[in-house]
């Protein structure tokens, strides 16, 4: 029980001694907004899968405060991209700007889509038509014969 | 017959797609300066802080920007690359001691040989976003009219070394001095 116990403060502890919170004073909430949306939106190119704002590198530590003072300078949301896309190139971006290198990465999925679309389509057309049954020629002379029969069975 | 087989083909496809993908350094990311004019700085050196060192003054030089610290482990293992190519050839090497303390700086360059014309600090780190830093060690070629011509992510291993870098740093010291000739 001791031991546990002693377990459980230890966890409860390293988690306190490891969390680093960074605080910012913003001017408006507007701006904290904005702040949150660009740390969120640009990639961390140290751990290439997480964004800005999840990372611990201290190159995402540096950029975060960078996006910080930049959003206090009242510089515009193009211009902070702009700022991190001559440095670290389109991919620091999760956003792509669409362009010759990144078409299929945009029109892609719609593409597929399509294709999906006009591959059910044409799946639905065919078996629509093998349902129909083919009929002889005879039979069709039959089937004529017998409509004859029932309407002039009906005239009299 | 071939209903069955279009799965396998899509699958096939597929796989070899993923295995093209595998074959692809995630960290090489193509850089925004080849061919742009590298960014300009001034920083402190490394073995007098008290001067500091523009790069302006390499105007018309071909040189290399090597960055590099005591706490990155691969730049170790480059380290000997730039002291046997240095021990051979002149070249204009230039170190940016990216966020490391100048002591711990000087103590790694004792012990592991200075192979640098000269090297500046960059404590806080703010030349290495300049220049797109973000995994260390990393080198630039910049030619005479101060335009960035390669850049290596990751350690300079001897191939690089003997299949780019020089072979580009000699292009580009003569190629520079037949166009001022005519």
């Amino acid at each position: 029980m001791k031991t546990l116990l002693t377990l459980v403060i230890f966890v409860f502890m390293s988690h306190v001694s490891y969390a680093r919170i960074e605080v910012h004073q913003f001017k408006s909430q507007q701006q904290e907004q904005r702040y949150k949306t660009l740390i969120n939106e640009l990639r961390c190119l140290v751990c290439q899968n997480q964004n800005l704002a999840d990372s611990n590198a201290e190159l995402a530590q540096d950029l975060r405060k960078k996006v910080y003072n930049m959003v206090m300078e009242d510089k515009s949301d193009k211009q902070i991209h702009e700022y991190m896309v001559d440095r670290y190139g389109d991919f620091v971006l999760y956003r792509p700007p669409f362009k010759m290198r990144t078409y299929l990465l945009w029109t892609g999925p719609f593409l597929i889509l399509a294709t999906g679309l006009i591959l059910l389509i044409t799946y639905i057309h065919k078996r629509n038509k093998n349902n129909t049954v083919s009929i002889s020629e005879k039979d069709r002379e039959r089937v004529s014969q017998l409509l004859d029969d029932i309407t002039a069975g009906d005239e009299k | 017959m071939i209903r069955f087989l279009i799965p396998w083909f899509a699958f096939i496809a597929l796989v070899v797609l993923l295995a093209i993908g595998l074959t692809h350094n995630p960290r090489d990311i193509p850089s925004p300066f080849i061919g742009k004019a590298a960014p300009e700085f001034s920083l402190p050196m490394l073995e007098r802080p008290t001067i500091k060192f523009s790069s302006v003054a390499m105007k018309g030089k071909v040189w290399i920007l090597n960055v590099w610290a005591s706490w990155c482990v691969t730049c170790r293992a480059e380290h000997q690359v730039w002291n046997t190519l240095t021990a051979m050839e002149k070249i204009n090497l230039v170190g940016l001691n990216y966020k490391n303390e100048v002591p711990e700086a000087r103590a790694w360059l004792k012990q592991h040989g200075n192979p640098y014309l000269f090297c500046v600090s960059d404590i806080a780190g703010q030349v290495g976003i300049d220049w797109g830093v973000y995994a260390v060690p990393e080198t630039f070629i910049i030619d005479k009219q101060g335009i960035v011509r390669f850049k290596q992510i990751g350690a300079v291993t001897h191939e690089v070394m003997l299949e780019k870098i020089m072979p580009l740093v000699h292009q580009l010291e003569n190629a520079d001095a037949t166009e001022q000739k005519s």
